[in-house]
């Protein structure tokens, strides 16, 4: 039973890793059990977003991740 | 219409990719073009682009919808790298064929001012004393402002 978290950008530097798996399921409040306090206060910076399979949460604090899903933790784009 | 988004992990020829789209529409009364480069100055020595694959490709072709939406064209390139690119090296290439120039020219400038603003890219450079994350730019978001209307 697991959520695959994917980090990108300066996220990835602070995971130490591109992806981790967590335990399913995975909420909002969460965040800093699964992950770490420092990934959590990282995420919670406004201009961070949250996609879940693909789809952008428009309220990331809605966060509810089951078994199989992808969670990105998406810091703010930089442009191509 | 015709589109060609294409997300590139290598290296590519914009002059080659822009004959063979004027190849592909031999009707079009005009086509206008931008090539983005990695800008060879300030000491980066390699700019690297990340993308996520669950968001990067289809934000350009929803970008191209948008593009399909508003202009009468012919054909829409969108080429775009990812990966560690040296300075001079091709990051971008849109292209535009259509009936009149105009539809063309904003065509572009629209897809540039979004895919440098809003499209799902993430960016470092690599100095004399390592990598640094490359944050948004304030220019970039007043450019891509322009058409919100």
């Amino acid at each position: 039973m697991a959520v695959t978290v994917v980090f990108i950008g300066k996220l990835a530097d602070l995971a130490g890793e591109g992806e981790r798996e967590v335990a399913a399921p995975l909420i909002w409040a969460g965040l800093a059990d699964a992950l770490g306090a420092e990934i959590a206060a990282a995420v919670s910076d406004d201009r961070t977003k949250i996609a879940v399979n693909g789809e952008v949460l428009a309220d990331k604090t809605a966060l509810s991740a089951s078994d199989g899903d992808e969670v990105a933790l998406l810091p703010p784009v930089s442009g191509g | 219409m015709a589109r060609d988004v294409q997300l590139l992990t290598k290296g590519f020829s914009p002059g080659k990719a822009l004959g063979l789209f004027a190849k592909a529409h031999p009707d079009a009364g005009g086509i206008a073009s931008f090539v983005g480069k990695v800008r060879p100055d300030g000491g980066v020595k390699v700019l690297e682009l990340i993308s996520y694959e669950r968001l990067t490709l289809p934000g350009m072709e929803k970008l191209a919808d948008e593009v399909e939406g508003r202009w009468q064209l012919d054909g829409l390139l969108i080429h775009h790298r990812t990966g560690h690119m040296r300075p001079g090296a091709p990051i971008v290439l849109v292209a535009a064929a259509a009936r009149h120039r105009r539809d063309a020219f904003e065509a572009v400038d629209f897809a540039m001012d979004h895919l440098k603003s809003r499209s799902w890219f993430w960016k470092r450079e690599k100095r004399g004393d390592g990598w640094h994350w490359i944050e948004p730019r304030a220019q970039d978001h007043d450019d891509a402002k322009r058409w919100d209307i």
